[in-house]
């Protein structure tokens, strides 16, 4: 009841606003969602429109930066990438929380993520889409890889595969015994962390067919049996899934490692109230139902899961019991300047022969 | 003591594309350091047996021989022939000494003996001193002598010339041909040259094969192929002539007398077996064959009144046209005696011509 | 009068051509260079320095990996020229009128789909599960599956064929311009067909040789895709590193400095290119 009050005063809200000024809502956000229908939608019931531009974490901000946070009026970058890219390109602007319906959110990770996302006391995020990364396994072929240091066994040569990108690093740094997470705030003993991640992978380099690159590239080289276990999203595995039982997303031991997808706002964005519509918007539980069932991955909307599909229910909690959710390791922001380490780690495994 | 070898010898040689044949059963020879023409309109089968001589197209059937060998199935580059082209095909990615050397470079010929050659045949074709030079350098003229010379150095037992003036302009045209022939005579080597221009084959040639539809239809010296010809063709292609259409009326010997579609009579001298009473003929008769006068001669053999119809005045080549009395229009010869300087069109002229001056040939069919 | 019309004319019709280098050539590479020479010492502060340009003298990965490309695309340009002259020659020389074009378009068809297209569509026949695997198998030629993606094979095959085009198209240009009288010539003076390819086909065929392996070379190297996506875990590319620098790095001071250093290189290969041939730069573009 107190919901449907809320998503009427939504309405009313939204509407109220329509009456003022219809804009064009640029939209860079990552493929799946904002779905056709849900666009459709929020046109017919706002009168704006959407354009939207896929793209990933680091095209996101580089596009960002390249225009000095111009070009778009919403972005949706991983929360652990705002307040660094933040503190060095200035691309964003605060969010106006009276301009947000907070009651859709799911409490516990508002917060977590505005406390994520704050930078010199001011919000810069708000969570959308979380999902995590882990292993996805033909379990009819490699059923005894179950953390990431076991996609490095000799007897799979040939037959995993990898991305030479930050996740990879830390993946195999808590599948090492190590917390690469705690040690973000210390640059030599994240520096410690990176050079036995780096003599891991190093070693692990024979072990692997080829290093992907797109998340279409994986799919197909697990979907035609190449590849047997790699390091991927989860969503990847539960698609392979629906076509192959053999095949699911598996939770490392070491834990998987969670993400949230925010709402951002360009610090040249020309229609925040488009945006802040969009948001409010999409955060309905009926509406965040359909985005979980074209993206793949769950929301931060309170009852968002009502709406989702029983076949990417069950494919989710055959991957995640309650130990393996409490085990997801969330990223937590990354310090500016991290990345340079990081990228010198890659670039000498990438040497490396 | 035997006859010398002819350097070249086509025997039957044929050349059939699909249904069309373009050479047909051809047969000569050429003897040792003369000038041979074969001269013929365009797409007449000249140049494709100017290509079968040099290697480029292989004969359907015949044989071909030089210096008493076998050509056939001899690719070009070992043929001991060279061939002037039309467009003379001077290397322009060489200068001249390259270009004329290059068919010794590749008979390997060593470095310093190639440029003492290429620099005596340069000699002999009258350009010393041009080996440096780009190609774009030199004049049409240059550009012949260099194109003959770079196949003279290699010595060649005949030189085939595809119709190499045609490209000049008129003056430098008339130049090449006494040029030409000097060279020939100086190298003393076998030239075969096609072209389709009589006066190019006549000044030069010391026989002319007259070429139609794939066939020779006459072999001969200059002489002959002008003043001679065999057939209605060569009549007709080879030199100036008035042609008329006539019916044979009276057959005495070689004296023939026929009768003009106007019903007037011509009397033709002509050793020609094939011609009977009734048939239909045509008479060439070439215009300086006919004689004029401005005063009546009376009447005469092959005697005419007419009107000048226009005065063609070409220096020593000028001519008149004269409209008989039946509308039938001849060209006459000026005679360079000045006689004749005050004609006007519209005046009155009488024409004549020897019986034996004429040549008269059975009409072809249809 | 007249004259200040007539320049006025002048200038109106140059401004287009001037605009386009300035705004999209000359700018954004000063830009460029302007963000190479600059330090990042801390967040939003930078100073101006070769800083970025010791780094990749200082880093072997990066300058083994500039060199590598280099070395490559130059192999690729080669095999490129290897296997275009044979297409263009016959194209050029060895047919006429319907035939001609034919083989003309054909050449081109697999360029009216995208680059990516192209390159998925050699990953489909070169992958272990792919066309050519399971062909040498039912053949068999082999007894398992055969991987021939992820090496430097896969990539020198990717790259030739983005770009035999480049190379067939100027050759066919100025190889129809050399008069087959030229040809005939060569072999009636005696020369072998090797001679005659050697002293009269390949030297008439000059700019278009070097008009093709300039755009061929330059393709290569500047070629983003292919390597990334044939290319296995040591096929680093030069631009894959660009890429890397200013998108996952976000270090454009860096990326800034190897692009400029990629445009040194092409340059200089070029200009060493024309040295060797003997030609010009104005006059290779003129004529081809």
């Amino acid at each position: 009841m107190k919901h449907s009050l809320v998503s009427l005063f939504a309405v009313v809200a939204v509407l109220g606003a329509q009456g003022v000024q219809a804009e064009t809502l640029r939209l860079l956000t990552w493929g799946g969602y904002a779905p056709e229908e849900v666009i459709a939608m929020f046109e017919a019931e706002t009168g704006h429109t959407v354009e939207v531009t896929t793209s990933n974490n680091e095209e996101m901000i580089a596009k960002l930066r390249a225009t000095n946070g111009g070009g778009f009026d919403l972005a949706q970058p991983s929360q652990d990438r705002i307040t660094s890219a933040q503190e060095e390109f200035g691309i964003y602007k605060p969010i106006d929380m009276s301009r947000v319906t907070a009651d859709l959110f799911i409490p516990s990770m508002l917060s977590a993520t505005a406390a994520n996302t704050t930078y010199e006391g001011e919000v810069y995020g708000l969570p959308h889409v979380w999902g995590t990364s882990g292993l996805v396994v033909n379990t009819a072929m490699a059923g005894e890889v179950t953390d990431y240091t076991d996609l490095c066994d000799p007897s799979l040569t040939g037959k995993v595969s990898y991305r030479l990108k930050r996740p990879t690093l830390i993946g195999f740094a808590y599948s090492m015994g190590l917390d690469p997470f705690a040690a973000y705030g210390d640059t030599d003993a994240y520096q410690g962390i990176l050079d036995e991640v780096e003599a891991m992978l190093t070693e692990c380099k024979a072990i692997v067919r080829t290093y992907w690159d797109g998340g279409d590239e994986i799919k197909n080289l697990l979907r035609s049996g190449e590849v047997v276990a790699s390091m991927a999203w989860d969503t990847g595995g539960w698609q392979l899934n629906a076509d192959n039982p053999d095949i699911t997303f598996v939770a490392p031991e070491a834990g998987a490692l969670g993400w949230i997808d925010t709402f951002v706002l360009p610090a040249r964005g020309r229609a925040d109230d488009a945006a802040y519509d969009w948001i409010n918007f999409v955060m309905q539980p009926e509406i965040a139902a359909m985005i979980t069932n074209t993206a793949g991955n769950f929301t931060a909307a309170v009852d968002g899961d009502a709406g989702v599909s029983a076949d990417l229910k069950a494919r989710y909690q055959g991957s995640f019991d309650q130990a393996a959710i409490d085990n997801i390791k969330w990223y937590p922001p990354v310090p500016a300047g991290l990345e340079a380490l990081e990228g010198a780690t890659l670039d000498r495994i990438n040497a490396a022969n | 003591m035997t006859a010398p070898q002819p350097d070249l010898v086509c025997r039957d040689l044929t050349k059939t594309y699909d249904a069309f044949r373009a050479v047909d059963h051809v047969s000569f020879d050429v003897p040792q350091g003369s000038f041979f023409s074969i001269l013929g309109p365009s797409g007449c089968g000249k140049t494709t047996l100017l290509r079968m001589i040099a290697g480029f197209q292989s004969p359907t059937s015949g044989d071909l021989l030089i210096k008493g060998k076998s050509m056939i199935g001899v690719p070009p580059n070992k043929r001991p022939v060279s061939m002037v082209f039309q467009h003379l095909a001077l290397f322009p990615t060489m200068n001249i000494g390259e270009n004329v050397g290059f068919g010794l470079r590749q008979r390997r010929v060593p470095k310093a003996e190639i440029t003492s050659r290429v620099g005596q045949v340069l000699d002999r074709v009258g350009l010393p001193d041009v080996s440096a030079r780009r190609v774009d350098q030199l004049s049409g003229g240059q550009k012949q002598r260099v194109a003959i010379a770079r196949c003279m150095v290699l010595e060649p037992d005949v030189l085939l010339l595809d119709e190499p003036l045609g490209a000049l302009d008129l003056k430098l045209r008339e130049h090449m041909k006494v040029e030409l022939k000097s060279l020939q005579a100086a190298f003393n080597t076998t030239f075969v040259y096609i072209t389709h221009d009589q006066s190019e084959a006549l000044v030069m040639s010391d026989n002319i094969a007259v070429m139609n539809n794939g066939r020779f239809e006459q072999i001969g010296t200059p002489h002959d192929v002008y003043h001679a010809p065999d057939t209605a063709f060569v009549a007709g292609f080879v030199g100036d002539a008035n042609k008329f259409h006539a019916k044979i009326s009276a057959v005495n010997g070689s004296q023939l007398t026929l009768e003009t579609p106007a019903g007037e009579p011509i009397k033709v001298e002509a050793p020609n077996p094939n011609l009977s009473v009734g048939q239909d003929a045509v008479v060439f008769l070439r215009p300086e064959a006919i004689a004029l006068a401005t005063s009546d001669i009376g009447d005469t053999v092959n005697g005419s009144r007419g009107e000048v119809e226009s005065v063609l005045f070409n220096g020593a080549n000028s001519t008149v046209t004269v409209r008989g009395g039946q509308g039938d229009i001849i060209k006459v010869a000026l005679p360079q005696t000045g006689d004749f300087g005050t004609l006007r069109k519209g005046d009155t002229v009488f024409t004549r011509w020897d019986p034996k001056k004429a040549r008269c040939y059975p009409a072809p069919k249809g | 009068m007249a004259s200040d019309t007539s320049r006025l004319g002048f200038y109106l019709l140059l401004a287009p051509i001037l605009l386009w280098l300035v705004v999209l050539i000359i700018l954004p590479h000063i830009g460029l260079f302007v963000v190479s020479i600059s330090e990042k010492i801390g967040p939003r502060e930078y100073e101006t320095g070769f800083g970025n340009y010791a780094t990749f003298f200082g880093e072997p990965l990066y300058w083994r990996t500039f060199a590598r490309t280099a070395i490559m695309s130059i192999a690729a340009t080669a095999l490129t020229l290897i296997l275009g002259f044979p297409i263009a020659y016959y194209i050029a020389k060895l047919t006429r009128g319907r035939t001609k074009t034919t083989l003309f378009l054909m050449c081109m068809i697999p360029f009216w789909v995208s680059e990516l297209v192209r390159t998925f569509g050699w990953m489909i026949l070169l992958r272990e599960t792919g066309v050519l695997s399971n062909f040498l198998q039912y053949l068999g030629l082999v007894n398992g599956p055969v991987e021939m993606l992820y090496n430097d094979a896969a990539i020198m095959v990717g790259l030739v064929y983005t770009s035999i085009l480049f190379m067939v198209v100027p050759l066919v240009t100025t190889l129809d311009s050399l008069d087959d009288s030229l040809i005939e010539a060569g072999y009636d003076l005696g020369g072998s067909s090797a001679a005659v390819m050697r002293e009269i086909v390949i030297p008439h065929a000059m700019p278009g040789i070097v008009s093709g392996c300039i755009v061929v070379f330059m393709l290569s190297l500047g070629n983003y895709l292919t390597p990334i996506l044939l290319g296995g875990k040591d096929s680093l590319w030069f631009t894959g590193m660009i890429y890397t620098q200013f998108i996952t790095r976000f270090n454009w001071e860096l990326g800034s400095a190897f692009g400029f250093l990629l445009l040194a290189l092409s340059s200089l290969v070029v200009f060493l290119g024309l040295k060797l041939s003997g030609r010009s730069l104005s006059e290779t573009m003129g004529r081809s």
